[in-house]
C-alpha cells in the first residue's frame, strides 16, 4: 500500500463512509501499517491466534519467526538500533510474554524503542488463573517504560498509536501492549493518532538557551577539556554524530566515548581517544580523571565508567546533557544540567560556540593537554603481542584486528553485535566503528545470548549488508536456537565465535578476587561448532592456529550464505586494561603482570 | 552518590496522576525497586472529573535522595507534576485516625476527657468501647495514641498523610 492510496483510504474510513467492520486484530495491523511498521518479529501461540490470522490475509508487513520470543525482542533491538526505527515484537500470553522480560529490559537499560505486543486470555478470564494466563502487565512493569492491557475494542487503535509515540519519543525505551484475545476477535473501531497521544507525556527536547550558554562559557575557559560521549548521541539519529563531529573539530578538544556511544566519533580520528571506562584505554580514562572540564553528552555515568565514585575526575567542572532530567545529579553532581535531544544540544554548542568571542581563550593551553594526551597514548594500552608462527595460538585482540580490517577490505557496509563478556570488550577495544547504528552490544543489562538474535534483526534491516555476531562460546549457546531462524530466512549472518572454553570475563574475575578457583566457568561439553552450523544449513569453519586465521576469515567474509567460525583462542588471555573494582581512573591495570591488589570494598563490587 | 555526608529528612511527595490503570502500582513499584522507603501513603481523585488523582508518600530520605525521588517520579508516563515537600517548604500536613479504645470505669472516663482536650470525637460508643476520630499533624495524631494505649487502646486505622502548600502556589 503506497503512502497516497492509504491516506484516502484512512480519510473514507474517517468519514464514516467506510462500512466494512474490522477485527480488533486487523485495526491492530492497520495501525501498525499506518506507523510505518514493515516488521514484526514474534513466535505464535493460542492467545495470539488471531492476529497470526490477520496477518496471513495480508501482505504489508513482514513477519520473522524467531524460535525463543527473547530473541524477537533482541532481533527487534537490533533492528531499531541499526535502522532509528522502532523494533516490533509479538508474542503470545504467558510463557510467551514473561520470555520477552529480559529483552525489554535490555531495551530499557540501553533505551532501544521497542513495542511488544503480548496475547491475553479473554477479558472475562482474565484474574482466574486461565490458560496461559499471566499478569504481563504487572510482571513487565519495572522492565518497560509504559505498558497497557487494552480492555476495550474502542481502546485498541489509540493505544496502539500512543505506544509508538512514547516508544520512540523522549528518551527512547521499550512499551508493552497486552492484548486480550477477545478484543482481537471482536469489532473494533479505527482511529487515527490521537492529537494529545498521552496527557501527562511530555518529555523535554529542547534545551535552555542559558544552560547551553553557562556550559559553553566554561568550555571557552577550559585548559584541559573532554567530551565522554554516550548512547544519547546514537538515539538521537546520525546527524547528531555528525554534529558532534563538528562540535570536535571545532573546539579542537579529546572525546572520549561509553560502550554504547562508539560509532558517533570516527574510531580512527585524531581526536577520539577510544573508549573510558572499566576496559576503556589508558589515555581515555587518564584524561577524564585529570581533565578540567568534562563535557558529558548522552552519557550517564555508569558504574562501569566512573569506576570509584569519590575519585572520578575530581577536579572537573562538570556539564551534563541528557533527554532524562532523572539523568542529572544521579550518580555524580555536576555544575551545569542540560536537559534536552543530544542532537539539540550539541547544535546549539556549535551555535553558541561561534557568536562568543574566541578571544577568551588562548589555544596553546589545550595544545599542552594534547601534548599529555599524547605521552598517555604511547602507552599502547590496547597493545598486545602476537606470535606470528603459524602454528601459534591465535589472541584474541589479533583475531578481531584481522577480522575488522579484513571486513574493512570488503568495502561493504558492516554491522557488529556481540554477546556479552571479554569478546565483547576486546571487540569494543579493536573493532574500529567509523559510523554510528554499527555497533549493536548490550550495554547497561549485560544479556548473554543478545548477539545472535541482534545479528538476525540487522540482517533483516539490511539484506545487503555484512553482519557479524562477535561471540563466546558461553554467550553465543544462550541463543543458538536462532541458527534455524537465519536457515530459515536466508539470512548470511557471520558468527565469529572467539572460543577460549571459558566464560571469559567470569573466569577474569575469578582470577583477580577469588584465588582462581574457577567455579563453573570452564565451557565442559561444548558442541562441535562446525557441524552445529552445518546441521542448522550453514557453513561451519574453524581456525585453530595463527596460520588458519586469515583463510577461515576470508572464507567466512566470501561465503554467501550463513557461517559459524569457531576461532580457537588463547584460553588464558585476559582483558586488558582494566579499572579493578573499587580502584579510580589513574589506577588502571595495564597487564597481568600488574600488581593487583583490590581491596575488600571493591570485592564487594560487581 | 558523593560521600559528602547529608542527613535524612523527612517529606511529603505529593504526586499528581492521570487516574488510569496501574498508576499507582508504577509510582509505589519504583519506590521499592530503587529502594525508596514509604511510611504513608494516600490516594484519591481529586480533580472535577475524577481523571485525575493526588498520590502523598511520606518518606524520609537524604535532600540528594529526594531529588532523584523528584526526578525518577516526575519520568513516569502517568504522572503530571511532583512536589517535594519538606520542613522547609510551607506546607499544611494533615492526617486522620480512628482509633478503638475498650475501657470501662476510671480508664473510660479518663478516655473521653483526654479526648476532648485532642478535640477527637467520639464516632462509635458501646457500653465498653470508644471509637475516636481524630485528625491533624501526625505527630499530635502519636500522642493521642501513645495517651490511649494504657486506657485501653484497641484498634487504629490511620489515612495516611494528605499534603498541599500553604499561600498561592499550588502543584
Amino acid at each position: 500500500m503506497n503512502a497516497a492510496s492509504h491516506q484516502t483510504d484512512l480519510k473514507h474510513h474517517a468519514t464514516g463512509t467506510d462500512t466494512t467492520v474490522l477485527s480488533g486484530a486487523e485495526v491492530l495491523l492497520r495501525v501498525l501499517v499506518e506507523q510505518g511498521v514493515e516488521v514484526i518479529f514474534g513466535y505464535p501461540g493460542g492467545a495470539v491466534l488471531p492476529i497470526y490470522d490477520a496477518l496471513f490475509r495480508q501482505d504489508a508487513i513482514r513477519h520473522v519467526l524467531v524460535r525463543h520470543e527473547q530473541a524477537a525482542v533482541h532481533a527487534a533491538e537490533a533492528y531499531a538500533r541499526s535502522t532509528g526505527k522502532v523494533g516490533v515484537v509479538l508474542v503470545t500470553s504467558g510463557p510467551g510474554a514473561t520470555n520477552t522480560v529480559t529483552g525489554l529490559l535490555d531495551a530499557m537499560l540501553d533505551s532501544i524503542p521497542v513495542v511488544c505486543f503480548s496475547g491475553q486470555v479473554g477479558v472475562p478470564l482474565i484474574g482466574t488463573d486461565a490458560f496461559q494466563e499471566a499478569d504481563t502487565t504487572g510482571i513487565t512493569r519495572p522492565a518497560i517504560k509504559y505498558n497497557y492491557l487494552v480492555r476495550r475494542a474502542e481502546e485498541v487503535a489509540p493505544c496502539v498509536h500512543e505506544a509508538f509515540h512514547i516508544a520512540r519519543s523522549g528518551r527512547p525505551g521499550p512499551v508493552l501492549v497486552d492484548l486480550p484475545k477477545n478484543i482481537m476477535v471482536g469489532p473494533a473501531p479505527y482511529s487515527d493518532a490521537p492529537r494529545v497521544p498521552h496527557p501527562s507525556y511530555h518529555p523535554q527536547t529542547e534545551p535552555g538557551r542559558d544552560v547551553i550558554a553557562r556550559a559553553v562559557a566554561a568550555m571557552k575557559g577550559a585548559r584541559r577539556p573532554l567530551f565522554y560521549t554516550g548512547g544519547g548521541i546514537i538515539n538521537a539519529g546520525p546527524e547528531a554524530s555528525t554534529a558532534l563531529r563538528r562540535l570536535v573539530e571545532k573546539t579542537g578538544f579529546p572525546c572520549t566515548s561509553t560502550l554504547m556511544g562508539l560509532g558517533a566519533m570516527p574510531a580512527g580520528d585524531r581526536r577520539f581517544l577510544g573508549m573510558l571506562g572499566m576496559h576503556g584505554t589508558y589515555e581515555a580514562n587518564m584524561a577524564t580523571h585529570d581533565c578540567d572540564v568534562l563535557i558529558a553528552l548522552g552519557s550517564r555515568f555508569d558504574d562501569r565508567v566512573t569506576g570509584r565514585l569519590d575519585a572520578f575526575s575530581p577536579g572537573s567542572f562538570k556539564i551534563h546533557a541528557d533527554i532524562d532530567p532523572s539523568q542529572i545529579n544521579k550518580i555524580v553532581r555536576v555544575d551545569v544540567g542540560i536537559v534536552g535531544d543530544a542532537r539539540r544540544v550539541i547544535e546549539m554548542m556549535l551555535e553558541e560556540w561561534d557568536c562568543t568571542s574566541a578571544n577568551t581563550r588562548q589555544p596553546i593551553d589545550v595544545a599542552q593537554w594534547w601534548h599529555q594526551i599524547s605521552e598517555w597514548r604511547k602507552i599502547d594500552s590496547l597493545g598486545f603481542s602476537q606470535d606470528m608462527a603459524p602454528d601459534a595460538i591465535i589472541r584474541p585482540q589479533y583475531a578481531i584486528r584481522r577480522l575488522h580490517e579484513m571486513a574493512t577490505a570488503t568495502g561493504r557496509d558492516t554491522y557488529v553485535s556481540t554477546e556479552v563478556g571479554q569478546h565483547q570488550m576486546w571487540a569494543a577495544q579493536h573493532f574500529g566503528f567509523d559510523r554510528p547504528n554499527r555497533w549493536l552490544t548490550s550495554g547497561g543489562l549485560g544479556t548473554m545470548g543478545y548477539g545472535l538474535p541482534a545479528a538476525v534483526g540487522a540482517q533483516v534491516a539490511h539484506p545487503d549488508a555484512l553482519v557479524i555476531d562477535i561471540a563466546g562460546e558461553a554467550s553465543t549457546l544462550m541463543n543458538i536456537q536462532e541458527l534455524s531462524t537465519i536457515a530459515q530466512y536466508r539470512l548470511p549472518v557471520k558468527v565469529f565465535i572467539l572460543n577460549n572454553q571459558y566464560m571469559g570475563m567470569v573466569r577474569q574475575w575469578q582470577e583477580l578476587l577469588h584465588e582462581s578457583r574457577y567455579s563453573e566457568s570452564y565451557s565442559a561439553a561444548l558442541p562441535d561448532f562446525v557441524k552445529l552450523a552445518e546441521s542448522f544449513h550453514g557453513r561451519g569453519l574453524r581456525a585453530t592456529c595463527v596460520g588458519e586465521l586469515d583463510g577461515v576469515i576470508a572464507e567466512m567474509l566470501a561465503h554467501p550464505g550463513p557461517v559459524v567460525a569457531d576461532i580457537c583462542v588463547a584460553q588464558d588471555e585476559n582483558c586488558y586494561p582494566m579499572i579493578p573494582s573499587g580502584a579510580a581512573h589513574n589506577q588502571m591495570l595495564l597487564g597481568p603482570d600488574q600488581d593487583d591488589e583490590i581491596s575488600a570494598e571493591g570485592r564487594m563490587l560487581v | 552518590m558523593t560521600t559528602q555526608q547529608e542527613s535524612p529528612v523527612s517529606a511529603v511527595i505529593s504526586i499528581q496522576v492521570e487516574n488510569e490503570s496501574g498508576a499507582l502500582a508504577r509510582v509505589i513499584g519504583l519506590f521499592s525497586g530503587r529502594g525508596y522507603n514509604i511510611e504513608s501513603l494516600t490516594v484519591a481523585p481529586v480533580d472535577e472529573t475524577g481523571r485525575q488523582s493526588r498520590i502523598n508518600i511520606v518518606t524520609t530520605a537524604t535532600p540528594r535522595v529526594l531529588e532523584q525521588i523528584r526526578a525518577q517520579v516526575a519520568r513516569l508516563v502517568p504522572v503530571y507534576r511532583v512536589s517535594v515537600m519538606t520542613a522547609a517548604e510551607p506546607h499544611v500536613a494533615r492526617e486522620m485516625a480512628l482509633v478503638k479504645v475498650i475501657a470501662s470505669g476510671e480508664r473510660r472516663a479518663d478516655a473521653l476527657r483526654i479526648a476532648q482536650a485532642f478535640r477527637a470525637h467520639p464516632v462509635d460508643a458501646s457500653a465498653t468501647s470508644f471509637v475516636f476520630e481524630l485528625t491533624g499533624a501526625t505527630d499530635k495524631l502519636d500522642a493521642f495514641i501513645d495517651l490511649m494505649r494504657p486506657l485501653g487502646l484497641a484498634e487504629v486505622s490511620r489515612t495516611g498523610v494528605a499534603a498541599i502548600a500553604r499561600g498561592a502556589a499550588i502543584l
